[in-house]
């Protein structure tokens, strides 16, 4: 009761406060109150209330005009908007998704840019919603995940027992397919002498086909080795085509150590690219974009890149005569496994009063006119596998290989990311013939313990 | 204090409120908010943050060597840019200073770079250091020097050497700038009465200019310091920090672990201890530049 009494009599002499303060200052009301009318002017969560407009996060600059145009086909079809707002570059985009999940303001379709710890984070804060039930869905015979190849689903789904505790289940719609692999420029090859329709296929038949090039002055591999995910995008492939894939995972595990013959092998395979001066100058720390102006320039005869090159090479130089190859061979005991799987995939924000909406727009963006639509128009390789047969050779030639594909996010096990840095940097290290296979074997091994002991 | 005084003292707080506010919520808050991070272990999606006390802070000092090698680069390129860069600064400001044909554009000239994006700046001297196609190693070639050509950016012994010239290059202007300023707050007078007197232009330099310029070096010195321990964008748009860690700084450390390796908290405490760095170094600086100055 006395609070009460106080609080009346605070209140009283604060109107009274205000009044004279009014007099003083005629003004000042009006001040304050735009003020604070300007400053949270923009909090209110007013999008929410629009149950009819769709909103699509995305950070793929060269896709963007044919969403839109998808999203204006959609609003015709179905009657409901859809607004994709793009933010460039892929770091800045991730960065925002980021902030955006940590006020609730994310979007209602979103991409998560990152490693699948990242994805699971986001789906163990309730961010994203669970698609299976949908995907399982039968309509007219086919579910909606039989749609799509078996890999591009299977990088957004979380197996039972997954490391990070999240639900088993599918947490995101694949839009497109990406391999990784290496490409060959034929007009160069007939250059030096050799049969453009014979590329390499093992380790040695590479080496021997890079020096007759190089006695031509032609200069060999180059890819954006300065974002080291390439580099461990290469060392990887080797790595299971030299020991499989079950003795990475037990490195990843932390059962068999780096400073192990084959793992060295592996890392030799760098130096033998330095000491045959392979790479093209430069490559170590060139980022992806210059390594595919040196390629399309016809500076460099090979190039180790994604599907999304094709698009890339389109329009830097349209007569590029070029194929796709899988990485050289090191050893035909275990298969040649390249990275791939779904290249861009959409999540649904599971707190989103459009929820529902968001999955119905997903299902017809991948429905097989919108895949080829889409496909034909950014040159990427479909998730729907229906779609491939109307797609360019060279993109085929990317597809072609699908059933080889692996990917950090799909690996029972993943590597910690210190052990990673200083694995790819240890290569870097090797490329500029300032470290040997052997000292960058110990120092990776070295980081892995300590990480190890982390783990404890 | 009466009710009068408190109310006139009251109304010129409720003025300054706004700002206040826009300070606290853009400035005071997230430099708080990066200490409170620095004893988390987070990773910037989960709302769950774990307390791991100084666990952060005892990895980082004892146990993160690329970290304090990162730290080493920088303080390489800070020192160049405190000698060579400042250096050149001076010398073209003592120039423009002087009654010379076209000062203006040469001002004008020298202020360009430091208006660049460091992205672009990256970009064109990316094209510049080229091992095959760049025109140092053309120019090179041109004078009979091509044994010296390499490519720049992707050689362990040259690379961090490379991202040094070219944040030279572009943060020069700015101590022109200020130094020319310097300058040309000194009194005329001054230099008459030493040229009446018979001085050189070394003594006028060492007796006048010099003295008198103090409180504008260190101005310099500290800027020079803040800003290349925090280079970013050039190593970015060049190297990324490779080869291997041979360009890799404090800031490029904390993006990656930041976002490469999704350790927020970590990358707070590696925040935290950098700004404890600069602060410490710039205090030394200013103690010393005052104890020049009483000399």
């Amino acid at each position: 009761m006395i609070d009460n009494i106080q609080n009346i009599c605070y209140a009283f002499r604060l109107m009274t406060f205000k009044k004279n303060l009014s007099e003083l200052r005629p003004n000042l009301s009006i001040f304050i109150i735009s003020f604070i009318l300007f400053a949270f002017a923009g909090c209110g969560p007013s999008r929410d209330k629009d149950l009819n407009t769709l909103t699509v996060w995305h950070w793929m600059s060269d896709r963007e005009a044919a969403f839109q145009e998808l999203a204006e086909q959609f609003e015709e079809e179905q009657g409901v908007k859809v607004r994709f707002d793009l933010y460039a570059p892929s770091e800045a985009y991730a960065q925002r998704v980021k902030a955006s999940a940590q006020t609730n303001t994310l979007p209602d379709i979103f991409g998560i840019l990152g490693e699948k710890r990242d994805f699971a984070s986001f789906i163990l804060s309730g961010y994203v919603a669970g698609l299976t039930a949908y995907l399982n869905e039968k309509d007219g015979g086919l579910s909606w995940k039989e749609r799509f190849f078996e890999k591009a689903v299977q990088v957004n789904e979380f197996l039972p027992g997954n490391e990070y505790g999240v639900e088993p289940g599918i947490y995101a719609v694949p839009l497109d397919i990406t391999t990784i692999q290496m490409l060959y420029n034929k007009k160069l090859y007939e250059k030096a002498g050799l049969d453009p329709n014979r590329p390499p296929d093992s380790w040695e038949e590479f080496l021997s086909h890079a020096r007759a090039l190089r006695a031509k002055g032609i200069p060999g591999l180059v890819s954006g080795f300065g974002e080291i995910w390439m580099i461990e995008a290469l060392a990887s492939n080797w790595a299971m085509n030299l020991m499989g894939e079950e003795k990475v995972f037990k490195t990843y595990e932390g059962k068999v150590p780096y400073t192990d013959s084959d793992w060295v092998k592996v890392l030799s395979l760098f130096k033998q690219m330095a000491d045959e001066k392979i790479l093209v100058e430069g490559a170590v720390t060139m980022v992806n974009k210059t390594a595919e102006q040196t390629f399309a320039n016809e500076r460099a005869a090979y190039a180790f890149n994604g599907s999304w090159s094709v698009n890339v090479y389109r329009g830097m130089n349209p007569q590029l005569d070029y194929a796709v190859i899988l990485p050289p061979k090191i050893t035909h005991i275990y298969p040649m496994k390249i990275w791939g799987g779904a290249g861009t995939s959409f999540m649904v924000n599971d707190r989103s009063p459009r929820r529902e909406n968001a999955i119905r727009f997903l299902k017809w963006l991948t429905e097989d006119k919108q895949q080829v639509f889409f496909a034909g128009r950014t040159q990427n390789l479909p998730a729907n596998k229906n779609c491939l047969s109307d797609i360019p050779l060279v993109l085929a030639q990317f597809a072609d290989d699908m059933d080889n594909t692996t990917h950090p996010n799909v690996y029972p096990v993943r590597e910690n990311a210190a052990v990673t840095e200083a694995f790819d940097k240890g290569i870097q290290s090797i490329l500029i013939g300032e470290k040997t296979p052997e000292a960058v074997a110990r120092e990776v091994q070295k980081v892995k313990e300590k990480e190890l002991r982390k783990k404890q | 204090m009466n009710l009068q005084k408190i109310r006139l003292v009251a109304g010129n707080y409720v003025f300054i409120l706004p700002a206040l506010l826009l300070f606290a919520t853009f400035s005071l808050y997230p430099f708080f908010k990066v200490f409170q991070l620095s004893v988390m272990d987070w990773d910037g999606i989960s709302p769950k943050m774990v307390y791991v006390g100084f666990e952060n802070f005892k990895d980082l000092l004892f146990d993160n060597s690329v970290f304090w090698l990162s730290m080493r680069n920088a303080a390489f390129v800070t020192f160049l840019a405190l000698t060579v860069q400042n250096s050149l600064a001076l010398f073209l400001a003592w120039c423009c200073d002087r009654e010379i044909r076209g000062g203006n554009v040469y001002r004008v000239i020298f202020y360009l770079p430091p208006v660049l994006s460091g992205i672009v700046v990256g970009l064109i001297w990316n094209w510049i250091y080229d091992g095959h196609y760049g025109l140092l190693n053309h120019f090179l070639h041109f004078i009979g020097l091509g044994d010296l050509s390499r490519a720049w950016l992707s050689e362990g012994r040259t690379a961090l050497i490379a991202v040094s010239v070219i944040h030279m290059w572009k943060g020069f202007g700015w101590g022109f700038v200020i130094l020319l300023a310097g300058l040309q707050s000194i009194p005329r007078e001054l230099y008459e009465a030493a040229r009446v007197d018979g001085a050189s232009g070394w003594v006028v330099f060492k007796n006048i200019t010099a003295p008198l310029m103090i409180p504008v070096f260190i101005l310099v010195s500290i800027l020079t310091i803040l800003g290349t321990m925090q280079i970013f964008d050039i190593i970015i748009a060049t190297t990324g920090g490779g080869p291997g860690y041979h360009t890799e700084v404090p800031i490029t450390r904390i993006v990656t672990t930041m976002i490469g390796s999704s350790r927020f908290g970590y990358a707070c405490a590696m925040g935290v201890v950098f700004g404890l760095v600069l602060l410490a170094v710039s205090m030394i600086q200013i103690r010393v530049s005052k104890a020049m100055r009483q000399v």
